[in-house]
């Protein structure tokens, strides 16, 4: 048995309140507070005590999907990257780089959000670039 | 926020919160509040619901929805006429005081009732109240920003806090709570169209030179691109032929929805990377499965600019990628250098390197043994972060008062529309509900949405027990349960817009702030009808 805590930052409002995931074998078991946190100090909100189990519904998506009609099919990572490549590039050299928008996430990482605004104005050549901060 | 949230448990002596329902939204940062009232500091909460931190309130103030900049211009008619204003600090820190005192002198506490309905009296005791209790503390959220009038609104806070001398000192300042737990750091990292990373702004020619050099290109745009709410428009006309959405669903969280569907319908190519098939990505061309914060590394900058980790949980479920994993794969297959990163780490050195604010972070420092967290500006390794912003003096150097006048909000209520709908979230709820709704724990607890409505108006719209209302607006209509409660003004309704199948964004008005592009969610005209069941 292989068990352990995981300190990290909970994913849902902006106060930034630390938690522990309880991890045992390779599955989440729990949330613990921490309580040398400055924010949180030893307590969570009813989000914060239930801020892992959405993550392995069984609505997650588990594979890339193309439209196939009305429907989606289900496609290779290959598949996807290269058509989204492609597409997104032609439409840029058909059009120009500013008759394509990106969106980044309030609920992704720094670190994702600078990547996706990179490629946006480095490769992509537009500045519409923005997320729902305003929403 | 210019302060940090444990100095509100610390130093604040007086808070005023308004257009935030803190212990539903920010339960954690409420948590600080309570424990400066044990300590013995002033609350004044201004909100047209009567939110739950309002029954801690010391003074509690109900304007009519929309008449924010009415109220804020009123409370410093009542210092200045008073002589409770910190002439020290306006002297020698700020510009523009004499054309904001000339503006302010207009809104009498007597003419402020009657735009806001605020009794005078209850104006001026709380303009006494925060004027007299240092350091003081605005908290506000998204009921300030969601306006057509939100920059005003916004302005008119640092105007009340610079007239009392509460910026740059601890347990002052003014303090948005920002609603989604990285909502700051993409902004901080460049996601906005007008500036790169650290607010570096895109249309200056250094700052052009400087990325080009750094990522190796030629040719970056310096002109400003679209708004969300611009690419929206744009997709309608035919000017925004694709869309990349990561990890976000505008289709429930945007203005007027079903306009906003048909225009995501003339794109030609849409792309949704998510972790669930959202309302969005159901839209989609091409889907591409990301993870949650769970199944990857990097970090968060939360609420008061604090820099901290989130560190891997979980592998990836099924055949998803993390994200930043998924944007590097794109960026090589467009054949682009500067996507080879092999970790969120080497993502976050470049990070610093590029990005003053955030020059000083590193993992290393992000560690429990270390600092743990960092709070940005924080320009070099060796520099300790910035708790409260504006110490000494402004980053413009002398703090701006801007004199503002009230303008109403775009739509008013009238014969055919007589309520305001005003919207929010829940405690158990999270945005869109894409996550909540599927954590069964906090899905049982709201399982459906409703709409909040004073007795005196159910009795009006003849409800008569019935359990179901339909509410419409000039865009849309919604049909949902109904509870009656004295916690919403007469005249003003409130529906959580969690609720993709009722979404109160069917209802809602596109008016825009003109310089902040934020919908005007807070305020817009709607007619309430009984259902029978």
């Amino acid at each position: 048995m292989e068990y352990k805590n995981v300190l990290t930052t909970c994913v849902y409002c902006g106060s930034g309140c630390g938690l522990y995931v309880q991890v045992l074998d390779g599955e989440i078991v729990g949330v613990l507070p921490v309580k040398e946190h400055p924010i949180s100090r030893g307590k969570l909100c009813i989000k914060g005590w239930n801020a892992t189990d959405f993550a392995t519904h069984p609505d997650r998506l588990t594979t890339p999907l193309i439209r196939d009609g009305d429907d989606f099919r289900a496609a290779t990572w290959d598949e996807a990257l290269t058509l989204v490549a492609e597409r997104l590039l032609a439409i840029r050299d058909e059009f120009g780089p500013d008759s394509i928008g990106v969106l980044t996430s309030a609920k992704c990482t720094n670190e994702e959000n600078y990547l996706l605004q990179k490629l946006t104005r480095a490769v992509l050549k537009t500045n519409s670039v923005d997320h729902c901060a305003r929403l | 926020m210019t302060n940090s949230v444990p100095e509100f448990s610390a130093y604040t002596e007086c808070f005023l919160i308004t257009g935030s329902n803190t212990t539903e939204a920010h339960p954690l940062v409420a948590s600080h509040v309570m424990e400066g009232l044990e300590r013995g500091a002033k609350l004044i909460v201004v909100d047209p619901r009567e939110v739950q931190i309002g029954r801690l309130a010391h003074l509690y103030l109900r304007p009519r929805p929309g008449t924010d900049v009415a109220w804020l211009n009123g409370l410093m008619n009542v210092i200045i006429t008073e002589g409770l204003a910190d002439e020290e600090f306006v002297a020698n820190r700020t510009e523009g005081y004499e054309e904001l005192k000339q503006v302010v002198l207009e809104y009498t506490p007597e003419q402020v009732e009657e735009i806001t309905s605020i009794p005078a009296d209850d104006l001026r005791k709380a303009a006494r109240m925060y004027a007299s209790h240092k350091p003081a503390a605005i908290l506000y959220a998204m009921g300030i920003t969601q306006h057509s009038t939100g920059t005003d609104n916004v302005k008119s806070c640092a105007n009340l806090a610079m007239l009392t001398g509460n910026m740059g000192i601890p347990g002052g300042g003014v303090n948005p709570l920002r609603g989604q737990n990285n909502v700051q750091g993409a902004c901080d990292l460049g996601g906005l169209p007008n500036v790169y990373p650290g607010y570096q702004k895109v249309t200056l020619p250094e700052m052009k030179e400087k990325f080009e050099k750094a990522w190796g290109v030629t040719g970056l745009s310096d002109k400003v691109g679209l708004q969300v709410t611009q690419m929206i428009h744009g997709a309608c006309d035919g000017s925004v032929r694709a869309l990349y959405v990561m990890a976000e669903n505008p289709l429930v969280s945007d203005p007027d929805i079903n306009h906003a569907r048909h225009c995501l319908e003339q794109l030609d190519f849409l792309v949704v990377q998510d972790i669930f098939l959202s309302e969005t990505a159901r839209l989609a061309d091409v889907v591409l499965p990301g993870t949650s914060y769970l199944e990857k590394e990097g970090t968060f900058t939360g609420t008061d600019r604090r820099i901290q980790r989130v560190r891997k949980v979980i592998e990836p479920v099924g055949d998803s990628r993390a994200d930043w994993e998924i944007i590097c794969q794109l960026g090589q297959r467009m054949g682009a250098s500067g996507f080879d990163f092999a970790s969120p780490k080497e993502v976050m050195e470049e990070i610093a390197r590029l990005t003053p604010i955030y020059g000083g972070v590193s993992y290393e420092r992000l560690e429990p043994e270390n600092e743990g967290f960092l709070q940005w500006p924080v320009t070099a390794p060796d520099h300790p972060g910035t708790p409260f912003l504006h110490k000494g003096k402004f980053s413009r150097g002398r703090g701006k008062f801007h004199a503002i006048h009230f303008k109403e909000a775009a739509e008013l209520p009238d014969e055919e529309y007589p309520f305001i709908l005003t919207t929010g979230r829940l405690m158990f709820h999270f945005h869109t509900g894409t996550m909540t709704r599927r954590t069964e724990k906090l899905h049982q607890e709201v399982p459906e949405a409703y709409v909040e409505i004073h007795p005196a108006d159910a009795a009006r719209i003849g409800l008569d027990g019935q359990k179901r209302v339909r509410v419409s607006s000039r865009r849309g209509e919604i049909e949902l349960a109904v509870r009656v409660t004295e916690y919403i003004k007469p005249g003003v309704v409130f529906i959580p817009f969690h609720f993709a199948e009722a979404a109160a964004n069917a209802l809602t008005h596109a008016a825009l702030d003109p310089s902040s592009g934020i919908p005007e969610y807070k305020v817009c005209a709607v007619r309430v009808e009984p259902v029978s069941s």
